[in-house]
């Protein structure tokens, strides 16, 4: 999709002919994320349109007790600190960022008065600076008030690399500084077209100056308030055991009328998803259950017990399979799969294009993931083939047959294709987990009527995904020809997430295996483009640089989605909870309430 | 005894210390790190994840870190866990009670049903209540505990509806309907560990007691002319529990170390699904602090049975 295009869809939301919810689903199917293309709408002067989420009760409290069931339990409760979605979403309950993205994209403010924007001045033209106004008249869980100093507070708190925060890559590139008491003012060393990260969504939730002051970098791990939370939320810390309960009331004194509705919340951690699952949709012992890694098929058997239902969000996790550029099998100065040497079989363009054509992923989403998992081939792919509705997603092993065929790729006696010597086997690993699995025995299955063998491996999980430098079996490693898994876009602006293809950061030997190009694929292209998309401000052309980005990497198929993940979640049948797939499932907490 | 009790405890550091270095070591080699989950979320820079493990010190070498984590336990600081953020003594403690209820409670059932069918099976060897007390015996302890656990939850909670199988600490009521929840939640786990481990009790009562019973003193006992059930309590049982209460004893420290499988499929919060999360978190200073405790419980349980031996059965003499 060019520059062109995206700004005539804008147009076109501008003048009515296309709904902001299309042109947002438009933007996802091409790779981008919704709180994205809310901003280009934002800068092309479409305002943000969240719409007020629905709420009955006419008074806060009344709704009893909530029971949320995590599948792993809430280790800490300070959010800068907090790694995984669990622990974002247990600190969720005390503390707000000052806004957070609905599921359409949209900045919904919580501790902000507004969401800045052109029309109100909060938005410099040069881009060099964001203004943000606080809601007045917010109470800490203690009584103190919010204020602006609490916000610069936290920047200072994060971005010191002595506190160890994980939110620091949001904070570390601004300075923040105080305008009056309930006015901040963001600036950015060069021009940011993508604004809202820094106090927003995940890593936006705001902490107290007052309580951890004192607490800042090597300190950080002392403060009294990691364990007992005091923040602006709809509900008061009560009670803490990590590892297993997280335990809130009711805040007579939050900031938004008659809300929350529950007189107390409990988070209960640990077990299993398909317990889990059981406790809400088939006893009812439970409201919510979170993040429900479980086989569609007996999601399906515990709804029928009619106790709760099951809730799919979009986002932008994407299953793929990636090759590898580089030869495993040859060591070069001590390294494998170094970056002087070129893979013997995904060097040749037919070879790719081929397993391209042999993953079904139509069949992959019907038999194992079912309502969890969405066929895709546009996590990067040709915009074109996705806007067509009628475009199936290509699976022939007919075709693929044709194509290594005519590269020269001939089938030997034991039914492998081979060409100059080298045969087509190759080893596909991926971490332990039913389903990926299936998906391994799926293609491996449809590659072998191909001419095509494969070894299939899996490793366990806590290994594949750890950053041990001295482990080979690590997926930054790579030593093997290709893997499979999952990648999740929670940053909502794809910046950090493309450099993922960039020459520069290639997992090597040299940088411990950090580097986050894992598959080593290296284009000058692509480098160019993204060099470019990190200094234009026009969010419309940096979005069709974004595209142009996509293209490069799934263009060439070294990089095969497979299926796109929903957020899936069991709620309970009277419950009526708000979520999107582009902040924590709970950031509308203080909106939940219990049907009658 | 006193010397005896002393030369015991000498021998014992140097094996508590060979403990701790093998678990050191074994952990310190284990594949995966605590900050795995960093690596995969492309938000958080590689900067910040060698920072953590600067600051947790995990690119020292083995021994150096062996010495700190030493020096830092003989001081009273049992470390500071990777994913909680806080000490792990703190977290354990948290666990202890939890535990102890709920493994404790199991042990006593397991005693007041193994006891009384195990004695009344020797008594009778090869009637009919023997043999299906021996049949019940073998069909528990072949049933693993997570097969039983979620036989139990399939019945009593999804079928009939009449306990929770999701175990809370803190249960928002008072008095006596407290008590009530408490005890409807701990049924089910204290029924699975409890029966499975007095169903090996009842084997060991049930030999114990067949050893005692043909001796010549109970006959002489009997022959004097008194009660079968005095001969029985006063002369078989007393004699024949010395190894009983060696076992019992030598089974304490797993009250500490909770059950594994058993908190994880109820979802109790004890020191076993602490150690579990801990290890799959790679949570390297908690699975320390744990396993080396439970080291610590056996070597000391150990010792106590050995002297509790000596004064149930006087002609053992210490030296």
């Amino acid at each position: 999709m060019q520059e062109r295009e995206l700004r005539d869809l804008i147009a076109d939301v501008k003048t009515g002919h296309l709904s902001r919810r299309a042109f947002v689903q438009k933007m996802i199917a091409v790779g981008l994320t919704a709180p994205m293309a809310s901003m280009m709408l934002s800068h092309s002067g479409v305002a943000m349109a969240a719409t007020a989420v629905p709420y009955k009760p006419a008074k806060a409290g009344g709704g009893g007790l909530l029971r949320l069931l995590y599948w792993q339990a809430v280790t800490l409760l300070n959010p800068h600190f907090a790694v995984g979605t669990k622990d974002q979403d247990g600190c969720r309950i005390f503390y707000e960022p000052l806004a957070g993205w609905d599921n359409d994209g949209n900045l919904v403010p919580f501790l902000a008065a507004e969401i800045p924007s052109k029309e109100n001045d909060g938005l410099a033209e040069d881009g060099l600076s964001v203004v943000w106004k606080l809601k007045r008249g917010v109470k800490w869980h203690d009584g103190m008030p919010f204020t602006a100093d609490d916000v610069v507070f936290n920047w200072e708190y994060a971005r010191n690399p002595e506190t160890a925060a994980v939110s620091i890559a949001s904070y570390k590139d601004i300075t923040v500084e105080k305008v009056d008491d309930f006015t901040v003012r963001v600036k950015f060393a060069k021009p940011t077209p993508f604004w809202a990260d820094a106090f927003v969504g995940t890593n936006g939730m705001i902490i107290p100056k007052h309580l951890f002051a004192d607490y800042v970098g090597g300190k950080s791990r002392d403060a009294p308030a990691n364990l007992k939370p005091v923040g602006t939320g709809p509900y008061m810390f009560v009670d803490f055991k990590p590892g297993d309960m997280v335990r809130a009331k009711l805040n007579p004194d939050y900031h938004v009328p008659n809300r929350p509705h529950f007189e107390t919340v409990e988070l209960k951690g640990g077990g299993d998803a398909v317990s889990a699952a059981r406790a809400v949709l088939q006893t009812g012992e439970y409201d919510y259950a979170w993040n429900m890694l479980v086989e569609d098929e007996i999601l399906l058997k515990l709804e029928s017990a009619g106790k709760g239902k099951v809730n799919i969000v979009e986002t932008g996790a994407v299953e793929f399979i990636m090759l590898n550029a580089t030869d495993p099998a040859v060591e070069v100065d001590g390294e494998r799969a170094s970056l002087k040497t070129k893979h013997p079989l995904f060097s040749d363009p037919a070879v790719r294009q081929a397993l391209n054509l042999l993953i079904d992923r139509g069949s992959i989403e019907k038999f194992i993931y079912g309502r969890t998992a969405s066929a895709t081939a546009n996590f990067l792919n040709a915009p074109e083939r996705v806007r067509s509705k009628n475009t199936k997603l290509e699976f022939s092993i007919e075709k693929a047959n044709a194509i290594l065929e005519a590269a020269g790729w001939k089938k030997g006696a034991d039914g492998v294709r081979a060409k100059d010597g080298k045969s087509l086997k190759f080893a596909y690993q991926t971490s332990i987990n039913a389903p990926r699995q299936k998906t391994q025995a799926i293609v491996k299955q449809a590659c072998q009527k191909a001419g095509i063998e494969i070894e299939l491996k899996s490793v366990v999980a806590s290994v594949f995904f750890s950053s041990d430098a001295a482990n080979p079996d690590t997926y930054p490693h790579f030593y093997c020809d290709a893997q499979m898994y999952n990648t999740t876009m929670t940053q909502p602006d794809p910046q950090i997430f493309m450099n993922q293809y960039t020459s520069g950061q290639a997992a090597t030997k040299e940088n411990k295996w950090q580097g986050r190009n894992v598959s080593r694929w290296q284009s000058k292209e692509y480098d160019e483009v993204f060099k470019q998309s990190e200094q234009e401000l026009d969010p419309v052309k940096r979005a069709a640089m974004f595209i142009k980005l996509n293209d490069l990497v799934v263009g060439d198929n070294y990089i095969l989605p497979v299926v796109r993940r929903p957020k899936v979640q069991a709620l309970g049948r009277n419950l009526v909870a708000h979520m999107t797939g582009w902040d924590n499932d709970l950031y509308q907490l203080a909106s939940w309430y219990r049907e009658t | 005894m006193g010397k005896y009790i002393l030369r015991r405890l000498i021998i014992a550091l140097p094996s508590l210390l060979g403990i701790s270095l093998v678990l050191f070591v074994l952990l310190a080699l284990a594949p995966g790190d605590p900050f795995g989950e960093l690596a995969t979320n492309s938000n958080i820079p590689p900067e910040v994840r060698e920072a953590l493990r600067v600051k947790f010190g995990i690119d020292d070498p083995i021994f150096v870190r062996y010495l700190h984590w030493l020096v830092a336990m003989l001081h009273g600081d049992w470390g500071f866990s990777f994913s909680s953020r806080i000490d792990v003594d703190k977290l354990i403690l948290q666990r202890v009670p939890t535990t102890l209820f709920v493994v404790g409670s199991s042990q006593l059932l397991a005693l007041a049903v193994a006891l009384p069918v195990g004695v009344y099976a020797a008594m009778r060897p090869y009637s009919i209540f023997d043999q299906i007390a021996n049949t019940f015996a073998f069909v528990g302890f072949s049933l693993p505990t997570f097969f039983t656990g979620l036989l139990l939850i399939l019945i009593f909670s999804v079928n009939l509806g009449w306990l929770p199988f999701v175990y809370r600490v803190d249960i928002p009521a008072t008095g006596w309907h407290w008590y009530w929840e408490y005890f409807k939640q701990g049924i089910m786990p204290v029924a699975v560990l409890g029966l499975f481990q007095a169903a090996s009790y009842t084997r060991y009562v049930r030999s114990a007691v067949l050893d005692v019973i043909r001796l010549d003193y109970v006959t002489t006992a009997r022959s004097k002319g008194i009660g079968e059930g005095k001969v029985v309590i006063k002369h078989v049982v007393r004699n024949a529990l010395i190894p009983v209460v060696t076992l019992v004893a030598l089974q304490m420290p797993a009250v500490f170390g909770g059950a594994i499988v058993t908190e994880q499929i109820f979802r109790i919060p004890g020191i076993g699904s602490l150690l579990i999360t801990s290890i799959l978190a790679n949570d390297t200073p908690v699975i320390m602090a744990v396993t080396f405790v439970f080291a610590c419980l056996v070597v000391v349980f150990n010792l106590l049975a050995d002297i509790i031996y000596g004064w149930l059965d006087p002609r053992i003499s210490y030296r």
